[in-house]
């Protein structure tokens, strides 16, 4: 008997290893009854063929039925066998379901064992995972209650997997958040966020971000939970996926309205971020660089403060040191709602060089397209309102023409009415620059070219401009000396 | 006579004639019958359609009525449901107001003051910087816990290698392979081991039998559950007047000790008890635990071959299976009977009664 419990290779052919674990299902003896169950969950777990062999072999009615009678071990194996055939695909879930195992595992989270209660929640949390309307079966099932209980039970393990459950079923629709909502979960996953166990954590904030997003009345539930500031020790935890967790909780709710953006800023929970993203790598970084791009783009205080918290110069770490494509865009994409809102934020971003990365990421063919397209926009939101001319210039040189055009046109904005930048402009060898570009007569661009020629004297443009020094080189041929 | 002739000259006619006569009606018959029928028909026709045209109308009636009850319901419905949006709307037109009127007046005073956008640009900062120093301290706190946690942990597994190791100690006369000679001073770990306490193999716990003993149900009567004051009192009180019992008496009686009977006394498996006592007294004047093996082959196992007489085909029977305590198989259920001799009350009642009887005088 104890050899059916090792775990073997088997081929797909072998269905006639299903029908004898079903036979020995039926055996008199509990501890048979209850190996083969072990057995076939294993079998299950393996593969998914084997899992589809164990649905065609008919051997879920009887588990079902068997479920609701026998002693908590087999009740353990039965709800393993359950959890490892729903966890492979839908359509094996839903044949799950069909053979009315919802109810019988519903009633195994009543049971007092808190294994048979573990291994129950495991299994529904597997086949509401895939899509909303296996969730909504669970959830008609009457779960959503009895996980609320089981969270409150004293063992982790047990919490671990109700909060994963409730995560699950909540992350597909507002409908079923309001459901979890509506059974009273938020304040008991709210009050477990100080428990020091790792994995326990990374499941609560999971399951409280999944809430969030949303709509804007779950979002202000869970705030009023009054996660914060605590929510904020878990961004210094050790564990990489605690942190992310918590930063993605972070900007589900302030991504929603610019009065939950400032209620999380008045926390303190910007600094708490760029502090977070200082400390990790790769991915981990990425929900906290999307909220202080959400934050900023709600409104111009918002993105001041994220400028005053020194958010800017860790964006453009993150830009420049981050191999991943999907990142950076996040990075850009964040840099251009901080900078597109007044002269001032665009001033605070160009001041760390950001614009010259932005245009190198733009214009390099490796460069997936979103993130050309990103750093496109970014690059012209944050334009449109420089007047940091110093920042400006490097454009001048190697931009392409569309992102020239403004560059330009911020010069021809701010030299007419400032001496010292025209003056600069002339010694760094914009002037230059500005009459080698060529334009069509007409466009933009010579506008633009033509309002600049007009802040400066006619000497001048004319000695800056190309081909100068073979003029005077031919009026020198020509030029007949008046002496003999 | 002549009526009779004439009758009978006639009588061969009369049959054909009588046929003939009533044969000339028989094509009438039927297109009267058929007439008949027709009219019959038409006629019935006209009552039935006149019948169902008056029921069509009584039918319209009921109908109409029927109608206009229901659409009078509907209507009720409609109004509500109209009157409800218009006063939603109403609400709603108010409630946009004051909104506005507070917005304006927030943006005027909170988000277009230069001012105070700067102080709350630089409350903003200050709580960053306060949330970023009580951050630092909470993950230096962490720190400084796990720290200690590990070097709690590497401090125990030490101790528990030194106590494990406890016989590599050196003694006086052979230093130990911590305790060179050619070292100028012992290893720190001899320094260990000679601070940790030996190793002992956890032997099986004994589990503690627990024996009630018979004062244990007598909580009633000791001394805690008949509060006495802590101060004595005075030695020269005057006597209560009354018909008093001496004090010492009473509390002998209140607190006089339970005189259990013999059967009560006695625990029900004082036999085994007593049996075990002996057996563990025996026990401990023996030499050797091993038992005292008379002949010089008995720990040879060889199997005994009886002789012809007293050998059968069946083999010889064990002598110990035959008997209940020896042979688990013969119990009844998973446990052996309990031998237990009950003591009786001859003696129970000898000089605790009032009557003299049977003293010596």
């Amino acid at each position: 008997m104890h050899l059916l419990t090792v775990d073997l290779w088997i081929p797909n052919g072998q269905a006639g290893v299903m029908s004898l674990l079903r036979t020995l299902l039926l055996d008199v003896v509990p501890t048979i009854q209850q190996t083969a169950a072990l057995a076939l969950g294993r079998l299950a777990n393996y593969n998914d063929d084997l899992a589809e062999a164990v649905v065609k072999c008919d051997i879920l009615p009887q588990l079902v039925y068997s479920l609701a009678e026998q002693n908590r071990f087999y009740k353990k194996a039965a709800a393993f066998v359950l959890r490892a055939v729903g966890k492979h695909s839908p359509q094996l879930a839903q044949a799950i379901v069909d053979c009315g195992a919802l109810d019988t595992l519903v009633i195994c989270l009543e049971d007092f064992d808190p294994g048979v209660k573990e291994a129950a929640a495991w299994a529904l949390r597997y086949i509401a995972r895939h899509n909303a309307e296996l969730s909504q079966a669970v959830v008609d099932a009457g779960a959503v209650p009895l996980l609320v209980l089981c969270i409150q039970e004293p063992e982790i393990a047990l919490k671990r997997i109700a909060a994963s459950a409730l995560s699950d079923i909540a992350k597909h629709s507002p409908e079923l958040a309001q459901t979890v909502v509506d059974a009273g979960a938020v304040a008991h996953l709210a009050q477990m966020i100080l428990n020091p166990d790792a994995k326990l954590k990374h499941q609560i904030l999971s399951a409280l971000s999944q809430v969030s997003k949303h709509s804007v009345d779950l979002a202000e539930m869970v705030v009023e939970a009054e996660i914060f500031p605590v929510v904020l020790t878990c961004l210094k935890d050790k564990d990489e996926y605690v942190k992310k967790n918590a930063s993605t909780l972070i900007r589900e709710i302030a991504k929603h309205t610019p009065e939950l953006s400032q209620l999380v800023v008045n926390a303190g929970g910007v600094a708490a971020v760029i502090d977070c993203i200082g400390s990790c790598k790769g991915n981990t970084r990425l929900p906290g660089i999307m909220m202080l791009g959400y934050v900023a783009a709600h409104s111009e205080n918002l993105a001041m403060a994220v400028i005053i918290s020194k958010g800017v110069p860790q964006l453009s770490v993150c830009l420049s040191e981050e191999p991943e494509d999907h990142i950076k865009a996040a990075a850009a994409w964040a840099l251009g709602q901080i900078g597109r809102h007044t002269p001032e934020h665009a001033r605070a971003v160009a001041v760390t060089n950001t614009l010259p990365v932005l245009l190198s990421l733009y214009m390099s063919t490796e460069s997936s397209e979103d993130l050309q397209v990103k750093s496109k926009k970014a690059i012209k939101n944050i334009l449109q309102k420089c007047t940091y001319l110093p920042a400006l210039e490097p454009f001048l040189y190697d931009a392409p023409p569309n992102i020239l055009k403004h560059v330009v046109g911020q010069f021809s904005k701010v030299l007419p009415h400032d001496s010292k930048a025209r003056r600069l402009f002339v010694t760094s060898g914009g002037l230059k620059k500005v009459q080698e570009i060529k334009a069509e007569p007409g466009s933009l661009l010579q506008e633009y070219i033509n309002s600049i020629n007009s802040c400066y004297p006619e000497e001048i443009v004319r000695y800056y401009s190309p081909g100068y020094s073979d003029t005077l080189l031919q009026r020198v041929d020509s030029y007949q000396p008046l002496n003999n | 006579m002549a009526t009779l002739a004439r009758l009978q000259a006639r009588s061969s006619t009369v049959g054909n004639q009588y046929y003939f006569r009533n044969s000339v009606v028989d094509p009438f018959r039927k297109k009267e019958n058929d007439a008949a029928v027709k009219i019959q028909s038409w006629f019935r026709g006209c009552q039935v359609r006149a019948y169902i045209r008056h029921l069509n109308r009584i039918v319209t009636i009921i109908q109409k009525w029927w109608r206009s009850f229901l659409g009078r319901k509907q209507y009720q419905l409609t109004v509500q449901v109209a009157y409800y949006t218009m006063m939603m709307n109403l609400y709603n037109a108010m409630a946009v107001r004051i909104q506005r009127r507070w917005r304006g007046y927030r943006v005027r005073k909170y988000l277009f003051n230069y001012y105070y956008l700067k102080e709350y640009l630089k409350v903003v900062s200050e709580t960053n910087d306060a949330i970023r120093k009580a951050l630092e301290e909470f993950a230096e706190m962490k720190e400084r816990e796990e720290k200690k946690a590990n070097l709690e942990r590497e401090e125990k597994k030490r101790d528990y290698q030194a106590r494990k190791m406890h016989y590599l100690l050196s003694t006086k006369q052979i230093p130990g392979i911590y305790n060179s000679p050619f070292r100028k001073e012992p290893d720190p770990w001899e320094l260990q081991l000679q601070k940790a306490k030996p190793l002992t193999h956890r032997r099986p716990k004994v589990k503690q039998k627990d024996s009630t003993s018979l004062t244990d149900w007598l909580a009633c009567t000791s001394t805690r559950s008949f509060p006495r004051s802590e101060i004595l009192p005075p030695i020269n009180r005057k006597q209560c007047q009354g018909p008093f019992r001496d004090i010492t008496e009473v509390l002998e009686q209140r607190y006089r000790p339970l005189e259990p009977t013999l059967r009560v006394a006695e625990p029900i498996d004082e036999l085994k008890l007593a049996r075990e006592e002996l057996r563990r007294e025996e026990w401990l004047q023996n030499v050797n635990d091993n038992m005292f093996l008379p002949f010089s082959s008995y720990h040879k196992n060889e199997k005994y071959i009886p002789s012809m007489h007293l050998s059968s085909k069946y083999g010889p029977v064990s002598y110990k299976e035959q008997f209940r305590s020896e042979n688990p198989k013969k119990w009844i259920c998973n446990k052996d009977f309990q031998t237990v001799l009950p003591s009786f009350e001859l003696f129970s009642k000898y000089g605790k009664l009032y009557s003299k009887a049977g003293q010596i005088v």
